[in-house]
């Protein structure tokens, strides 16, 4: 808004170093791997920890059916009704609900809809938010700035209240599982739309200043050309950043509106915070089992999701990352990109007098006039 | 505000005006970023207030949802009728904005109750918790993310860091679904939920319960029971809410500390034999302020979702709780009303919170 | 004689991501208590390494050997800064040497008082109450010539000029009396008329406060103005010591020989003419009669102000012509709206007033499409050759973009023949095409840009600080190509700079800027031989020259100058 150094600094600081061009493979140039392979030590650890929950989470939503013992709706095993609020035991590892479902069933169903939140809601928001960031930005003047004053407000508003108040227009409260996953995507989306919108203008403007870009304008390219082949590949680097911390905060507000009632009924899908609502008062009488199970399955995967994405953050920003070795230290011999630098190798001798451009020396980054 | 303009080239940077002129502009500068901010809480409501009534009413309107089951088709046009519903929706939409600039904000379908004074009743109680909550939040956060920042990549920091992460990651009600079971159920310290217990609501009834905000009115009464009692049920709350809250803080104080401890004129002191204690308690905390009191500010919005969540936990019977009541009467009214005011409230914390970075940072002050 | 340091076969390595990488390979050398030592060299040679080894001030990444023997300045102690650590370090830092650093603008604490920021030295090593701190403080920058200080020395840097603000830099080392002061490029950020003022500061420190200093710098005319003695660094290693007058008249290794010939200075021989004379190309004579290529009469730009801000005239009144096959140099330092007529001309800014006419198209409201055939015959070479191209594009893909844009090329493999062509005149490598930007150097990036600039065959060429941030043997090499291809192809050029000496390398005719006004126009040795305005005259005299003896002159001419402006 005015003057703020970008509100949401803590997660999106974005100094990333020049983007990767098509040189390398493809493989070793695709965001996550790429990150894997430069990181080192801690940072590798909480970056490796998060890719293995997100895989766990992403297979136990595409095989629960295989994984779990029982349906989500199932009451009974054969002729034996599971009962109320049973212990675990050896029929039902993890108990029942007051409902009479088996915990440990709905817990592993309950990946399903999260995913599928997931999945709709990044889709849904980050071509809209990329689009209106890209236009906004580079053409700037009174449009950009309404919609900067309304992408603002609405990032200043709690997002659990604005989706409470999309997901009653959309479902008008609990409703079948796409109804209640679309209903939490929408509502997810109009939460997001504005954070991707503000990341991509942010980095569009900034793009846009740059030398590069005057160039083309200079040399008389249309604004087609400009936006599509110059601005929009290099705006884009901060994105896998914030998709990973768009899905976490995506599975906690789809937890969240379960819970406060907005979630899916008990008989079209497992829902996480729909069963911690009604573990509520099972907690009181020293019920743990089933409370506990569906809180830990929000809390690994959000945490794998956000070691992911807070790992990419600190890899993207040069005085958060942990250097192989350790913190700072312009490498002088073979380069391979120092902005402004050089790509020789040591020069044992003088030569030629291009080769004596070393690249850029030790804190030696001389102002230039 | 957010340059639109291509940025005005380096050769274009105005001369430096001579030290006399400065300081005769010192005083409006401060003023009109004042000034500025402030007007700019305008828009922002009035978008707030057109996105929620926009999104409220695309599908119908609030009779038929509220009580839609219940009544027969004329009874619902009627109450519709009656209640102004059948005119055209920009009507409608002029009139409630209207009704909000007088600060009327509706009436409850449910309990037939005007917002404002749904408000001014659980408004005390949500405060509270929030009060308590920042508190937790700012006392883990802020020193914490300090350690974090001055050991960084050691183990304590590493340590520190994933706590936070945890925090982040864990949803506010699980964490007081947890608290509950350890502490009031298996351990039986701390009540289960509530503000009070009901020999202390009742003290408090009697003694009249001034100001809605029990700490207060407990102390009043003067009676050490009853204060003891009223604490008691805040820790948990307030504890669920701010640990999580303090781990985001953790983590803003620690990014941006880093970032200052490695500016140059960190640097600068540090050849000049200043000790590294006092480089990260002045040098570097007092730049790395600015920002982190903006970012905090944004986080009113993230702890009024908390309160909501953390309120409907522990049966805290503060707004929150009671939006979750009308959500569940299906009394949109209320909810609209409710969500457009606390929209308001989250306006004007971060104007506030604004000025206070504006007065601590000398580049806007002077 | 005592030296202050004593540096015996220091060694400096770093561990990076890419292996060990030796930033300082064998220095040897002392410093004189009261003596300017220069170790000057270009980017990458060491010498900032070398130099913050006096004060440990290497990240944890760095593994030092060799002794650096630092001497307090009574004498009373001496310390090897190598082996020191924690809070031994900590109390040499400062009180035995200090350092004054390149930016002032980042060296300075934005949110405490400058008076604070001074006291904190003083602090670090001893006791002493708030009062007596914000005397001394007083008194420093009262010393340093900040005007009056008693007030100032509540301000914070903000409200500081960037001279006033290195002048407080060099306050806060002053102040703790140290025996050596390491100045790191103390003027790379100032212009030029305030490096004057800088540099006579520094040079009252060794005789008034006798401290020595080493002097850290790539600009041969702040060594030869301020020095005593000069250590060449290349590599890693001292390539060559000398005394600096020895230094200038008679440099002994090829690397300094070489460098000292790469300085531009005003006055010299104009590179138009060597080139010239060595490819026996005809006399290029500007037909004075021709229709201009660029027309500006009475060109006002401004950028408007917003919510209260009063908006900032950046070029007023201004008044030039470009003819045909002419090089006008365009001068001034930041904030004279030199690069700002540069963008109008290429269209980048709009103007605000009266008349410029480009290609005989009026730029005032000018529409895009108008002025978009306009465009094939306009090149513009960027300053700076880190952002000046896509990242994600090749270099071939980048200098093919205008024919491809102009609908001369359906894509850029067709240009490619084109392109090659370019690459060849501007001295590249044909495969140099298919790398990455960040794949080649600044120079090298540079001369790409130079052939984007060229591959339509422009009749006019604006180049806007090319070489300012190339080390000075590069920059050489790039303004040689310049003016080769100028005088082969004979295109008209507004060549902008801050530098009066590489101005006059190049230009037919040269043009001040002062705050957004041209004060004065002519041919080189109009302007420079004999400037007629104040302003042209100060600028002049402030600019070093890159020999001491004469160097000596035009210090007093400065300080005449001074005097009585």
């Amino acid at each position: 808004m005015t003057n703020l150094p970008a509100p949401d600094a803590t997660l999106l600081v974005a100094h990333a170093g020049p983007a990767t061009p098509e040189h390398t493979s493809l493989w070793k140039r695709l965001p996550v791997v790429r990150h894997v392979r430069t990181s080192v030590g801690l940072q590798r650890t909480m970056l490796l920890i998060g890719i293995v929950l997100m895989l766990v989470f992403i297979v136990t939503a595409a095989f629960a059916p295989l994984l779990a013992p029982y349906g989500y709706a199932q009451l009974s095993s054969g002729d034996v009704n599971f009962g109320s609020q049973q212990p675990p035991s050896a029929q039902n590892l993890l108990g029942t609900t007051v409902g009479g479902y088996d915990v440990l069933s709905r817990t592993i169903w309950g990946a399903r809809p999260a995913f599928l939140v997931i999945v709709v809601a990044v889709t849904l928001s980050i071509f809209a938010g990329v689009a209106l960031g890209l236009v906004s930005g580079y053409f700037g003047g009174w449009v950009d700035r309404v919609l900067v004053v309304i992408a603002d407000a609405l990032f200043a508003f709690p997002s659990l209240l604005l989706a409470i108040v999309v997901a009653i227009v959309i479902s008008g409260g609990q409703s079948s599982m796409w109804g209640g996953v679309m209903a939490a995507a929408i509502s997810l989306s109009v939460v997001m739309i504005p954070q991707y919108f503000r990341v991509v203008r942010a980095e569009v403007v900034r793009v846009k200043a740059e030398a590069f870009v005057e160039s083309a304008r200079v040399i008389g390219s249309g604004h087609l050309r400009i936006m599509g082949r110059h601005v929009l590949r290099n705006s884009t680097r901060t994105l896998p950043l914030i998709l990973t911390l768009n899905c976490s905060e995506a599975v906690l507000t789809l937890a969240g509106l379960g819970f406060l009632g907005f979630g899916i009924e008990p008989t079209a899908a497992a829902d996480w915070g729909y069963d911690l609502s009604k573990s509520l008062s099972d907690v009181t009488s020293g019920i743990w089992w089933t409370a506990v199970p569906p809180g830990v399955a929000i809390v690994l995967t959000v945490l794998g999701l956000t070691l992911v994405g807070e790992s990419l953050n600190d890899l993207a920003d040069p005085r958060l990352r942990t250097r192989r070795a350790a913190k700072a230290a312009v490498p002088l011999s073979p380069v391979t990109a120092v902005p402004g630098g050089v790509a020789t190798d040591r020069v044992p001798g003088v030569e030629s007098i291009d080769e004596l451009e070393g690249p850029t020396d030790l804190f030696d980054e001389r102002g230039d006039r | 505000m957010t340059s639109t303009t291509i940025g005005a080239p380096t050769d274009a940077a105005p001369a430096p005006a001579s030290p006399a002129a400065k300081s005769k502009r010192s005083g409006g500068h401060l003023g009109s970023y004042l000034l500025v901010r402030f007007l700019l809480i305008f828009p922002t409501i009035f978008i707030l207030v057109t996105t929620v009534f926009v999104l409220m009413r695309a599908t119908g309107d609030p009779i038929t949802a509220s009580l839609g089951g219940r009544l027969t088709r004329e009874q619902l046009d009627e109450r519709i009728a009656e209640a102004g519903y059948d005119r055209p929706i920009l009507v409608q939409y002029l009139e409630y904005l209207g009704n909000i600039f007088r600060g009327d904000f509706g009436t409850t379908i449910s309990d037939n109750r005007p917002v404002t004074e749904v408000v001014m009743t659980y408004g005390a109680a949500t405060l509270e918790l929030a009060f308590y909550a920042l508190l937790v939040a700012l006392l883990v956060g802020i020193p914490l993310g300090r350690i974090a920042a001055a050991r960084r990549d050691k183990g304590v920091d590493a340590s520190l860091r994933i706590s936070g992460i945890l925090a982040y990651a864990t949803p506010v009600f699980f964490a007081g679904i947890l608290l509950k079971l350890i502490f009031s159920v298996w351990l039986g310290w701390l009540p289960v939920a509530g503000r009070a217990s009901t020999d202390a609501q009742i003290e408090l009834q009697r003694n009249g319960a001034e100001t809605g905000i029990f700490l207060i009115d407990a102390i009043s009464t003067g009676d050490p029971a009853v204060v003891l009692d009223v604490l008691e049920h805040a820790i948990l709350p307030a504890l669920a809410l701010g640990l999580l809250t303090g781990g985001i803080f953790l983590r803003l104080v620690r990014t941006n500390v880093i970032g200052t401890l490695s500016t140059g004129y960190v640097e600068a002191a540090r050849s000049r034999g200043v000790n590294e204690r006092r480089l990260l308690r002045q040098h570097a905390w007092r730049p790395a302020l600015v920002p982190i009191i903006t970012v905090i500010g944004l986080q009113v919005a993230l702890l009024l979702s908390g309160a909501v969540l953390t309120e409907k936990t522990f049966e805290w019977k503060g707004l929150g709780f009671q939006l979750v009541q009308y959500l569940l009467a299906r009394d949109f009214v209320a909810v609209q009303g409710l969500v457009v005011l606390l929209a308001v409230v989250v306006a004007l914390t971060n104007f506030v919170v604004d000025v206070i970075a504006a007065l601590v940072d000398p580049r806007i002050r002077y | 004689m005592t030296n202050v340091v004593d540096i015996t076969n220091l060694h400096v390595s770093f561990a990076t991501d890419a292996g060990t990488v030796r930033a300082v390979e064998g220095v040897t050398l002392q410093v004189a208590a009261g003596e300017v030592l220069a170790i000057v060299g270009e980017s990458g040679s060491g010498k900032t390494v070398t130099a913050r080894s006096i004060l440990g001030l290497l990240p944890e990444t760095a593994l030092s050997s060799g002794t650096v023997m630092l001497t307090r300045k009574d004498g009373s102690a001496t310390h090897d800064i190598v082996t020191l650590r924690g809070s031994d370090l900590r109390d040499v830092r400062g009180r035995d040497a200090a350092m004054v650093f390149q930016e002032p603008s980042t060296a300075l604490n934005p949110v405490f008082p400058v008076g604070w920021q001074i006291a904190e030295g003083l602090r670090a090593h001893r006791k002493l109450s708030d009062k007596d701190a914000r005397t001394q403080a007083i008194d420093v920058l009262r010393l340093v010539g900040i005007p009056d200080p008693e007030h100032r020395v509540d301000h914070y840097p903000h409200q500081f000029s960037g001279g006033q603000k290195q002048r407080i830099v060099i306050a806060q080392a002053l102040v703790l009396d140290p025996g050596l002061i390491i100045a790191d490029e103390p003027t790379t950020a100032l212009d030029v008329t305030v490096q004057a003022e800088i540099l006579d500061l520094l040079r009252r420190l060794p005789q008034e406060f006798g401290s020595a200093i080493v002097l850290i710098t790539h600009n041969m005319g702040v060594v030869a103005d301020l020095a005593d003695r000069v250590a060449v660094m290349f590599n890693g290693e001292i390539v060559e010591q000398a005394d600096v007058r020895t230094l200038f008249s008679s440099p002994q290794h090829p690397y300094t020989q070489r460098l000292l010939d790469a300085v531009p200075r005003v006055g010299g021989r104009r590179l138009r003419d060597r080139v010239r004379v060595a490819d026996e190309l005809e006399a290029m004579v500007v037909d004075e009669s021709a229709t201009p290529v660029v027309e500006a009469s009475d060109l006002r730009i401004v950028y408007p102000g917003r919510l209260r801000q009063p908006s900032f005239t950046a070029v007023d009144g201004v008044n030039l012509a470009i003819r045909p096959g002419e090089v006008l140099g365009l001068v001034g330092e930041s904030g004279s709206g030199k690069t700002t007529i540069g963008r109008a001309i290429a269209g980048l800014t709009p103007i605000s007033g009266g008349s410029l006419k480009v290609h005989g198209v009026e730029m005032l409201d000018v529409k895009e499409r108008v002025f978009r055939p306009v465009r094939k015959r306009i090149g513009f070479v960027f300053q700076d050759p880190a952002t000046s191209f896509n990242p994600l594009l090749t270099i071939a893909q980048c200098v093919a973009e205008p024919m491809v844009v102009h609908g001369l090329a359906p894509n850029p493999e067709e240009a490619r023949p084109r392109v090659d062509e370019l690459m060849e005149a501007v001295q590249l490598p044909k495969a140099f095409g298919d790398r990455f930007p960040h794949e080649l150097s600044g120079g090298q990036r540079q001369r790409a840009s130079l052939a984007r600039a060229l591959i339509l065959g422009p009749e006019l060429l604006i180049a806007d600080e090319p070489t300012s941030a190339l080390d000075v043997s590069v920059q050489a090499r790039v303004l040689d190509l310049f003016a080769r291809l100028q005088a082969e192809l004979g295109f008209a050029c507004l060549f902008i700079s801050h530098d009066l000496a590489v101005v006059d390398l190049l230009a037919h005719r040269i043009a001040v800027l002062h705050r957004g006004v041209l004060v004065e126009e002519g041919t080189g040795d109009e302007v420079l031989g004999a400037p007629k305005h104040p302003y042209t005259q100060r600028l002049l005299a402030s600019l070093p020259v890159p020999d001491p003896i004469e160097q000596a002159a035009r210090r007093e001419t400065w300080r005449n100058l001074r005097a009585h402006g």
